[in-house]
């Protein structure tokens, strides 16, 4: 192993530049004569539009121009997309709404887009978007998403009857599955709640688009997570600008846990205005803004039954869930709820039989999407919730009914009843691990010593399973995805030796910069101080996917290690003539060909300078030492583990505190330890989160998103939570050359469920959902006696 | 427009700002110390901290005209001929932070703790920071990057 390569917890590279405070994120650019930009927003959850007059607002100082949705429909501009078909049950076709970039005629949500104000300062635009006077005709909302598609409820689309936009299962298996039901010893029914979150990444989401007239072209800054798509969306589907006249640069971007994969309004209306005005226009968003106009995730209604055999073996499992859309569809919100959900319902165990089915609504609130996750939290929840609850009403330790049911590693590569093939995996070795970081052993005495104090103490698990490595292209079409989802890389030698590594993922504190040229460094033997890896730019390197879906290492690591090798495959031929052997008596290590056998040597940078001045080369061989690759996966990767919740109630104030927390994970082979250990605990922290604070919370008669403001919406904050005890287990992926599978997102999908079962053990009721605040908590502690 | 006059990281400054000119936007806009950030509009996030002659102050909640003739740092004076200051490398230490929007404010939190509190226990520095919102690290990281910078600055 290089030092510093795979395994090494170096510190970060993009550190000193981010704790100096010369990153340079959107807000911190500024192009010569740049307007601004705001825009006025729909106040009423369901209107319809009467008029708009901007007289006035035109009038006021500063203002450049005022654009509404029939200006956008003017120049042709295409609505926004959902690039994942679903079909319902009975073969027809999501019903997706049009869209429009900015309303026209009807809004369907607080903080719908309805025209932006482009002025010379900031504070300018904002005040004249006041005097902005729209006319609305104000319509009833619905806001539930238990009764969005109740006979007689307002009706937010006409191509979405009953506002509804698709009515579909994972498989036809329904009658099979009630089949094993009825042969059940034993069923456990929970009906959950996944409550609705707001993705709150710290940086708002910025735009600043520029418009170069001498070429015709556009570029836009943005806080993306992955800017070739966006170039792409804004292209192929907005017409904005040809893919080539557009250019899309995402610098340092501050968080995103998918709230910034998406291509929204605000970007798409500066970059098309900057054209208009020929003048770079920017626009950051408020938090108030961010609150209502970032699309949110979760939001699940949910019924979960399991069915299990005298031995207490799992036989089938039913879940009927529906998922609430907003009020619009947004880039992936179709497959969230489905490929994300139902997939992964099986979990780490062998039932046999699963029948999944999931109605998706539209609702007057903010559109919904993937966020940190996606899919496999809920997945994990309902599954993990049911089978707590099973091993409580069967009086049987819960770790032991886990162990029981776990798919065995002599089982794999294991076929689901739900899509996937999990590669590989020793379920029982991560809970055992956490078993014994947790003292398990010990927790009756600690609950004992609890109760004497007056508290209640419990001890929640979620043995998790997640879907990463997003993803073989050809499954996903299958599936009704609209892209490829390879990854591509470029890995270029420079003529003194030092290496520029182009990737077409993202990164937003991931950490890329570090972890990749790690990847280089162990591959090509060149001092990781000697790799620069360049991202967020599709003006440099190649077109990529992007980052989400814990997808960057697995597919983009792979990637470069592809175009490595090829790099490496150049280089023997080249050392190959220089040192007067054979080509296939080259070897390479640490950086180095030798001809096998013997002491002649020659280092890859002196390879790279002879490709460079290739004075004396072999003939036939292309100068330069630069290659490319593209890597589609073979298969998903699936990182599991398990974590244990321990928390103490008091049940005069309702009050949970987390007094233990046990991660125990397995994410294959680790690049850096260092880095894998932050991602889990910043997912942890999300699902606390949604655990025990976090819910946007809409009144359901307005549709106002009643708590938009940090003061309102509770994100967990240092004295919320506790210090993480985390380890990991380590089964290498045979599907990518690295063995990774992807951390980043395990926290989050493992953790709501370990705190809640904790929290319901301590109260001795399933009877309470997410978030666990301290108002319900008091009220389940008092009805459970 | 009224002009303000400070020091800022040790140089004298001054401009024109409006009447509601922030504090933070004098320094991000009119001096273009993008350093320190706006995560919020509501005084909750605590990424636009700096200190105000010595104490550690939510920019985003005085006017810039507030800051007349005061000393002002912010997270670019903080190091001293491009080398990371102690707090700055225990962040880095003991990986901190992971997307580095909450840090600035994160780190001039945390000197002004230690600055008044030079032994803190974890409770202690916890409760501290409740002021500045990180999404990306848990807190976990950067409770120890806190330990560690109070040791070495002579806790």
């Amino acid at each position: 192993m290089a030092e510093n390569g795979i395994g090494a917890s170096l510190k970060r590279k993009e550190d000193p530049r981010l704790l100096l405070g010369k990153g340079s994120y959107v807000d911190d650019i500024n192009r010569p004569g740049q307007a601004y930009a705001a825009f006025v927003r729909s106040p009423h959850a369901h209107a319809n539009i009467k008029s708009i007059n901007s007289t006035a607002a035109a009038a006021a100082p500063g203002v450049v121009a005022i654009f509404t949705g029939d200006d956008m429909a003017a120049d042709e501009v295409g609505p926004l997309i959902c690039g994942w078909a679903i079909s319902s049950k009975d073969g027809s076709p999501m019903n997706m709404p049009h869209h429009t970039c900015l309303a026209q005629g009807k809004v369907t949500y607080v903080g719908d887009h309805v025209a932006i104000v482009i002025a010379d300062t900031q504070e300018q635009a904002k005040d004249a978007a006041e005097l902005v006077e729209v006319d609305y005709e104000e319509l009833s909302a619905v806001v539930g998403t238990a009764d969005a598609d109740a006979a007689g409820a307002p009706q937010l689309h006409e191509n979405a009857p009953n506002n509804t936009c698709f009515d579909w299962h994972l498989a036809d298996n329904k009658a099979d599955v009630d089949a094993a039901f009825a042969g059940a010893a034993h069923v456990t029914k929970l009906d959950i709640l996944n409550n609705r979150l707001v993705p709150n990444a710290m940086e708002p989401r910025a735009a600043v688009g520029d418009y170069e007239r001498s070429t015709d072209s556009l570029t836009l800054y943005t806080t993306s997570q992955n800017p070739h798509v966006a170039r792409l969306v804004l292209s192929a589907f907005f017409g904005i600008a040809p893919e080539h006249k557009l250019r899309v640069v995402a610098p340092d971007v501050g968080g995103g846990f998918g709230s910034k994969i998406y291509v929204y309004s605000e970007e798409t209306a500066c970059l098309w205005a900057a054209r208009k005005i020929d003048r770079a226009v920017k626009w950051t968003a408020d938090r108030a803004e961010s609150f209502v106009s970032d699309a949110h995730g979760r939001d699940h209604v949910t019924t979960v039954e399991l069915a299990l055999d005298g031995d207490a073996k799992f036989l089938a499992m039913r879940c009927s869930t529906k998922a609430n859309l907003g009020g619009y569809m947004s880039l992936f919100s179709s497959a969230v709820p489905t490929y994300m959900y139902a997939t992964l319902l099986a979990g780490q165990y062998t039932t046999p039989q699963i029948y999944a089915e999931v109605k998706t609504v539209f609702t007057n609130t903010t559109p919904v999407d993937a966020y940190r996750g996606a899919g496999r939290p809920e997945a994990t929840y309902a599954l993990e919730r049911v089978v707590e609850a099973a091993a409580r009403e069967l009086n049987i330790d819960p770790a032991e009914l886990r162990r029981r049911n776990l798919i065995q590693p002599d089982q794999f590569p294991y076929e689901t009843p739900v899509v996937h093939t999990y590669d590989c995996g020793d379920y029982g070795a991560s809970l055992d691990k956490a078993i014994e970081i947790a003292d398990y052993a010990g927790f009756a005495a600690r609950r004992d010593q609890s109760k004497a104090g007056g508290k209640l103490r419990g001890i929640g698990f979620s043995n998790y399973i997640e879907a990463c490595g997003i993803a073989p292209s050809a499954a996903v079409g299958a599936l009704g995805g609209g892209v490829g989802l390879w990854e591509a890389a470029q890995v270029r030698f420079n003529p003194t030796g030092n290496v520029t590594v182009f990737t077409g993922t993202h990164a937003h504190g991931q950490g890329h910069e570090t972890a990749f040229a790690q990847v280089v460094a162990d591959q090509l033997g060149v001092p990781v101080e000697n790799v620069e890896v360049v991202h967020g730019d599709t003006d440099k390197g190649p077109f990529g996917m992007g980052t989400y879906g814990s997808r960057s290492i697995a597919v983009g690591g792979s990637a470069i290690v592809k175009a490595g090798e090829k790099i490496i495959a150049k280089g023997r031929k080249i050392a190959a003539h220089l040192l007067e052997a054979a080509e296939d008596d080259i070897e390479f290590t640490d950086g180095n060909f030798t001809v096998a056998g013997t002491d002649k040597a020659l280092n890859i940078g002196e390879v790279a300078f002879a490709a460079y001045v290739p004075h004396n080369y072999p003939e036939g061989v292309e100068p330069g030492l630069d290659e490319s690759a593209f890597y589609d996966p073979l298969n998903f990767s699936f990182p599991s583990g398990t974590h244990i919740c321990e928390v103490e109630v008091d049940p005069d104030t309702g009050t949970v505190e987390i007094v233990n927390y046990t991660a125990v994970d397995d994410f294959g082979t680790l690049i850096n330890p260092m880095i894998v250990a932050g991602q889990v605990h910043g997912g942890i922290v999300q699902g606390v989160g949604q655990a025990l604070t976090e819910g946007a919370a809409y009144d359901p008669d307005s549709g106002q998103l009643v708590n938009g403001s940090f003061m309102d919406y509770t994100m967990p904050r240092a004295d919320n939570v506790p210090s993480f005890n985390i380890d990991t287990t380590e089964t290498p992926s045979p599907l990518n050359p690295l063995g990774v599978k992807g951390c980043g997102e395990a926290g989050a999908i493992a953790a709501p469920a370990a705190v809640m079962n904790a929290i319901t053990d301590a109260l001795g009721t399933e009877n309470i959902d997410m978030p666990a605040t301290p108002e319900k908590v008091w009220r389940a502690a008092q009805a459970a006696g | 427009m009224p002009t303000v006059s400070m020091t800022v990281n040790g140089q004298a400054v001054s401009g024109e700002v409006e009447d509601r000119t922030l504090l933070v936007q004098f320094l991000r806009e009119n001096l273009r110390l993008t350093g320190t950030h706006v995560g919020c509009d509501t005084s909750q996030c605590g990424a636009c901290v700096v200190h105000v002659n010595g104490d550690s102050m939510k920019s985003c909640s005085m006017l810039a005209l507030q800051a007349e003739g005061a000393e002002v740092t912010t997270i670019e004076g903080l190091a001293s001929n491009g080398e990371l200051n102690p707090m700055q490398q225990a962040f880095m230490d003991n990986h901190g932070l992971q997307c580095g929007f909450c840090t600035p404010g994160m780190v001039m939190s945390a000197m002004d703790l230690v600055a008044k509190n030079p032994n803190p226990d974890e409770a202690t520095i916890r409760e501290n920071l409740e002021g500045n919102l990180c999404r990306c690290t848990g807190y976990h990281n950067i409770v120890k990057a806190v330990q560690q910078a109070a040791k070495t600055m002579g806790g």
